[in-house]
């Protein structure tokens, strides 16, 4: 056994070499204040070698990457920042933007209000008091443009929380890009087009699962030929666990769905290693320090299992699962909100301990309202503190080893299976979702939670404890409530200056594509953009055709 | 029999945050109360309406999206409209406390922020109803 284990990590330092000829370490020398130099990997000493090690831990970069999916990790490069931002109108948002990319931000992260996520122009009665509200408001390419003015997309990556019009965002994206002259073969970043958690926990879906997961596998297929570079789906445990689950459950129902998607794109006739490559998940991170880190590298091996063994994937990319995290929305207080400052840098520190590939972490005064420019400014100090201070990214899986880490990463990848058995025998995560299977389980969670809030059985300093006679906040981000009008005015001012013609034309050509289940509605809607043809016009053709999904 | 409190609880707007309309009105059904979920994405119309048809005591809204300004006095608006304007509304969700005076000004009887306990709601639902059988 000590021979296979000399094997994988001869293998593994020849990996690091190979990395750092590509990228520099981020240092010469790694040493501690204490002028310890710090090894870039902590593996068992020889006599302690097991075959636990070598099957179910073995070394970063490897099969099954339960210590991360690259070999040496931060050493070269940290996770990147990635604060999810927007509100208000395009050009404001644009202008919060360039301002995170000065402080040191690496990538984009867009908040879109509920409007535009829910595929309705901003004129749209539904539409009424939500515009601009969680997030930028976009109706057509020209909002899309403003936007994303002065920022250069071959150089910046861009995550975009949308999910049922996910592929109209992305042909806005596309289309944006190549005014600025960056072909879609280089644009690369995210879109969330997770549909399923949708249904489970977060209540942006416009269509039925079998139509929204034929616009899904439709953007796989497109981007595998298209916009490689680009991830195209964000599996999201993160609504999950907002909406009241255990962490368990949060990787079982993620990952569940995940297995749906790749199914549904096979059964479209793709092959596994075509779109596997490009599949990114999402998760959160609360405030059980070992339980948060634990489940990410469980999380990373049971996919990493599943791709390998039941997809039979072949390229290794396609088993390696890359997450982003963002720290728990839902475990930040009103009381006392500085206190979440606190919160924040330790559930920031699990997702780092447990590999995370990008980060946001929450503004302390999000349960009040949207952060001010000051709490997202210290949202992200508390990530470079951590990154460039606390020394923890200087070694790989730091965590890896300790008893009761790696005992709890068994017990999670133990407690997520038996969910994804009982899954897979209620006919998939499709099914369990339509029956409200992990709706129902959620809830229970999130009841028996606020239970033991009630009854002081679980402490939340500042708000069932240690209670202050409370202050009034006042700095608070206020969304103009004008907004609203000036966007009104301005999809009324876009349906009027473009060619009507080509827009009616477009959209026509789509309704067309959609009736065609083979057809691909990419290159439709793609064309439709270009034209100004605003979010809820195709959403709506497309409503027309697929219908809406009206909820449980 | 003593008629049970019959609430209608309600998601106006486009907001998907559900857990916490969810467990208030598991909450109140653990309470004795017969509780009337809306679902998602309704409008102040279609809020007092379904009131109306079901005959409720008491309406409970929730918003977490910033929408609240706008959508609850619309809601307390259309029952107006409708003649219903003796069922009390309720609000809660992430609401900044400079906006409690606004919306009471505007007919909601009582909002509830984050951290309100189960209970310190359940109350005013019983009070509120009590209150109404004296008039």
């Amino acid at each position: 056994m000590s021979n296979h284990f000399n094997e994988q990590y001869n293998q593994w330092k020849e990996q690091v070499k190979k990395t750092n000829e590509r990228f520099k370490e981020r240092k010469e020398e790694f040493l501690n204040k204490s002028d310890i130099e710090i090894d870039p990997l902590y593996v068992p000493k020889e006599n302690q070698v097991n075959d636990d090690y070598v099957e179910n831990i073995g070394f970063p970069g490897q099969y099954p990457f339960t210590r991360g999916i690259q070999p040496s990790m931060y050493r070269n490069r940290f996770w990147t920042m990635r604060q999810y931002a927007g509100f208000g109108s395009a050009k404001e948002t644009n202008e919060r933007f360039r301002y995170l990319l000065d402080q040191g931000q690496t990538g984009l992260s867009v908040a879109f209000d509920l409007p535009t996520q829910i595929g309705y122009d901003s004129d749209d009665l539904m539409s009424e008091g939500e515009v601009g509200k969680v997030g930028v408001a976009i109706d057509s390419l020209e909002d899309m443009e403003t936007l994303l003015k002065g920022i250069p997309l071959d150089q910046v990556s861009t995550s975009m929380t949308i999910n049922a019009p996910a592929s109209v965002l992305l042909c806005m994206y596309i289309a944006v890009a190549e005014k600025q002259g960056v072909p879609k073969e280089k644009i690369t970043g995210t879109i969330q087009n997770d549909i399923l958690k949708e249904y489970i926990a977060r209540g942006t879906y416009i269509y039925p699962p079998k139509a929204s997961m034929r616009l899904i596998t439709n953007i796989f297929e497109y981007c595998a030929q298209e916009v490689p570079k680009f991830n195209t789906i964000s599996i999201s445990g993160y609504h999950i666990r907002e909406a009241g689950s255990t962490a368990v459950q949060e990787v079982a129902f993620t990952l569940a769905n995940g297995m749906a998607y790749v199914d549904a794109a096979i059964e479209r006739g793709l092959e596994v290693d075509q779109f596997a490559t490009r599949l990114a998940f999402f998760f959160n991170a609360h405030n059980n320090f070992f339980e948060e880190a634990a489940k990410f590298r469980a999380a990373r091996r049971i996919w990493a299992k599943l791709m390998k063994e039941k997809y039979q994937a072949q390229n290794e990319k396609s088993w390696r699962l890359r997450f982003h995290t963002q720290t728990g929305g839902s475990t930040l207080t009103a009381q006392q909100p500085d206190n979440n400052i606190v919160r924040v840098a330790l559930q920031a520190l699990s997702a780092v301990m447990g590999g995370t590939q990008s980060l946001h972490t929450n503004s302390r005064d999000e349960a009040l309202a949207l952060p001010t420019e000051d709490s997202a400014r210290i949202a992200l100090r508390t990530q470079q503190i951590i990154a460039h201070e606390s020394g923890v990214a200087d070694t790989v899986d730091p965590l890896a080893g300790s008893y009761y880490v790696e005992q709890l990463t068994d017990e999670i990848e133990q407690e997520v299976m038996s969910y994804l058995e009982r899954i897979e025998e209620m006919g998939g995560a499709v099914k369990a979702v339509e029956e409200g299977y992990m709706q129902r389980e959620i809830h229970q969670t999130a009841y028996e939670t606020q239970k033991k809030i009630e009854s002081q059985e679980e402490i939340i300093v500042g708000m069932n404890e240690f209670q202050i006679e409370e202050e009034v906040h006042e700095d608070l981000l206020r969304v103009d409530e004008q907004l609203e009008q000036d966007q009104v005015k301005q999809v009324e001012n876009v349906r009027k200056s473009r060619d009507q013609s080509r827009v009616d034309q477009t959209l026509n050509e789509l309704k067309e594509a959609a009736q065609h289940p083979n057809s691909n509605l990419m290159p439709y809607i793609l064309n439709c953009v270009k034209v100004y043809a605003t979010v809820g016009e195709i959403c709506h053709v497309l409503r027309d055709e697929f219908g809406e999904y009206t909820g449980m | 029999m003593e008629r049970k409190i019959r609430v209608l609880i309600a998601k106006p707007g486009l907001d998907g945050h559900d857990r916490g309309a969810l467990v208030i009105a598991q909450a109140l059904r653990d309470h004795g109360m017969e509780v009337i979920y809306t679902g998602l994405r309704q409008s102040p119309a279609q809020i007092a309406q379904a009131a109306i048809q079901e005959d409720v005591d008491v309406i409970g809204l929730s918003s977490l999206s910033g929408g609240h300004k706008t959508l609850f006095p619309k809601v307390v608006e259309a029952l107006k409209e409708k003649g219903a304007d003796d069922i009390p509304v309720v609000g809660g969700g992430v609401i900044p406390d400079e906006d409690i005076a606004f919306l009471e000004e505007r007919g909601v009887q009582k909002v509830f922020t984050p951290g309100t306990p189960m209970t310190e709601t359940v109350e005013f639902i019983k009070s509120c109803v009590r209150g109404d059988q004296i008039e």
